[in-house]
């Protein structure tokens, strides 16, 4: 009380409020996404400027700004190009066969795993499968290319079982479009189940107790109940693959194809690589990968509106 | 009780089974490819190698330790990982922390997320980012791998959708206590978020220790090349660029590769455990909306 009393202390209080208040200056804030917005500035809408070389013949000692430009000379040349047409397509084929499988398998996966009562054998089971996610192509590659040579593992066992001859599973066109979306499924399968699990275990209980008091066996439980619940993330997850339809995964193409197989399995990206860092050719290469990011945006604004009618899906 | 009756008795038994086959299954070809690299190279050339080591020796782990490029390489990467995942952490945690504030505290932040989310939607694509690292004269570099990825937009939107769940009060407190922006940050919402933090400082560490392609392309001399990188050039590039037999039947290789093969994944294989705890984890979060 006396202090309130007192004008002076009353004055002293006041001041260092304010000078509390002044620590917190906005500022601060904005020198915080600062490093961020440096470094995104510098190594992301930097090399987007660099996307007007795909209407230009851009040749390295005159630099961007002084090359020719030649309007739309490559992009008419990319869609005049049946080889193009053909990557594409190899893309596309690659991308949707990838993500109806990486669908299918992981929802199955998870349905089953779900019937598992045991919980250190769940665990175990999950732990197993989840773990070639976190190898990278290079390592998956290396094992893929020693296990499916001529003289490996996998054509041992197919001669020893069948007698047949060795399959050159990544010399043959159709052995290897095979092989590159089975082993993606491998690596990525059990990764997928995580977000199915996840969505099993947020199933309200009551709902299996009232089925069972009406005598609901476990495969109507999971007809009537379980699958209904699992609906709408199957829908956000389908949705949201759709900006990946053009994304058939370089990496593991890049480790997995050779020249012999290009016909089937060349894709956009790894076209993209070899026109332009291996051939020179940096014009059109720029064109060829702003086709492919033009179309993968409006698939993933498409994907991300869809997403968010349908089942209320943000990312922030 | 439907898992007392017969059917699902006999369901789960079939279950059980199937589940831990394809469990099995999904690392066999891991397990083979160690008992190859354990083996001696005459019992791996004659494909006699498979569940177990053929002429059991560490042959090829001596070689591959004793090859000074592979020591190199792995040192590049051991530095890689470590530089880029403590800046990509400390430059993506502070910002996400400025970006989780609302929009009247924190006016701007909204044009700011769009900044980031734009590059999450399109990018300037290889070559112009090749391009760019030239004109910076960032070739043969280690910047040149640290610092394009740096910015995580994925995982600062993880980590701002984490800070927002943290509870209004305990940032009242400090702030009327006296502290900044800057202390509130660091002495409240790091030891909050540890475990998010520990999730994205795992998931970058692999990114880093697992990327090949930016090696491939930025560096040109040998000393300076991660390993992921230097696997690339003699596993998978020795190979499927000559498939000329002459390189099929050398295949004394085998053996050494496998042990590299399997060195590179070793520091995946160790922290996969933690990774696994947390990962999970890591993901309910990215859900967790307001």
């Amino acid at each position: 009380m006396e202090q309130i009393m007192n004008p002076d202390v009353n004055l002293k209080v006041n001041r260092t409020a304010k000078k509390k208040k002044r620590t917190r200056v906005p500022w601060v804030l904005h020198l915080m996404v600062l490093p961020a917005v440096l470094l995104v500035f510098v190594f992301s809408y930097v090399p987007m400027s660099g996307i007007i070389m795909a209407f230009q013949d851009y040749k390295a000692p005159l630099g961007i700004t002084g090359s020719p430009f030649v309007g739309l000379k490559h992009f008419q040349y990319m869609f005049e190009n049946d080889y193009f047409m053909k990557i594409t397509w190899n893309t596309v084929l690659f991308a949707c066969s990838k993500i109806v499988l990486n669908l299918i398998i992981p929802f199955t996966f998870a349905l089953l795993l779900n019937e598992v009562r045991h919980m250190g054998y769940k665990r175990s089971i999950q732990t197993l499968v989840y773990l070639p996610h976190f190898l990278s192509w290079v390592t998956l590659g290396g094992i893929l290319i020693d296990l499916l040579a001529q003289t490996g593992i996998v054509n041992q066992f197919l001669t020893y079982l069948f007698g047949i001859k060795p399959i050159f599973f990544l010399g043959d066109g159709t052995w290897f479009r095979l092989t590159i979306i089975f082993s993606d499924v491998w690596k990525e399968f059990g990764f997928n189940t995580i977000i199915f699990l996840a969505a099993l275990a947020g199933i309200n209980p009551a709902l299996y107790e009232a089925a069972e008091v009406d005598g609901a066996s476990r495969i109507k439980q999971t007809l009537y109940i379980t699958i209904p619940s699992l609906v709408p993330i199957l829908i956000v997850v389908a949705t949201l693959a759709l900006g990946n339809v053009l994304n058939a995964n370089f990496d593991q193409i890049f480790n997995l194809y050779s020249p012999m197989i290009y016909q089937q399995g060349d894709i956009i990206d790894t076209f993209v690589y070899r026109e332009g860092l291996l051939s020179g050719q940096f014009s059109f290469a720029t064109a060829v990968s702003l086709f492919k990011s033009v179309i993968s945006l409006i698939l993933i604004v498409i994907s991300y509106r869809m997403a968010y009618r349908f089942a209320g899906y943000r990312i922030f | 009780m439907y898992h007392k009756t017969l059917p699902y008795r006999i369901f789960s038994i079939f279950n059980y089974i199937l589940l831990g086959v394809i469990a099995i299954a999904c690392l066999l070809p891991l397990y083979h490819l160690l008992m190859v690299s354990l083996s001696s190279s005459a019992a791996a050339n004659a494909g006699l190698v498979t569940f177990w080591p053929i002429g059991f020796t560490f042959e090829a782990y001596t070689k591959t330790f004793n090859n000074i490029n592979f020591l190199t390489s792995l040192w590049v990467s051991v530095k890689r990982t470590l530089i880029g995942t403590a800046l990509g952490l400390v430059v993506n945690s502070i910002a996400a922390y400025a970006l989780s504030k609302e929009t009247h505290v924190f006016r701007g932040r909204n044009a700011y997320l769009w900044y980031f989310v734009i590059t999450m939607l399109f990018s300037g694509g290889l070559i112009p980012s090749y391009i760019l690292i030239l004109k910076l004269g960032l070739m043969n570099h280690l910047a040149a791998l640290i610092l394009p990825g740096l910015v995580a937009v994925y995982n600062m939107i993880l980590l701002l959708n984490f800070f927002r769940t943290v509870p209004k009060e305990l940032e009242e407190a400090a702030f009327i206590d006296g502290a900044g922006y800057l202390r509130s940050f660091v002495s409240i919402f790091l030891p909050v978020s540890l475990p998010v933090i520990a999730t994205i400082a795992l998931f970058t560490m692999v990114g880093h220790w697992n990327s090949y392609f930016d090696g491939l392309i930025y560096i040109k001399s040998s000393e300076k090349l991660p390993l992921a990188s230097l696997m690339q050039t003699i596993i998978v590039q020795g190979n499927t660029t000559s498939f000329d037999p002459a390189v099929i039947a050398n295949m004394s290789q085998r053996t050494l590769r496998a042990s590299q093969i399997f060195i590179g994944a070793l520091p995946i294989l160790i922290a996969y455990p933690f990774l696994q705890r947390f990962f999970v984890k890591g993901i309910v979060i990215g859900a967790v909306k307001e």
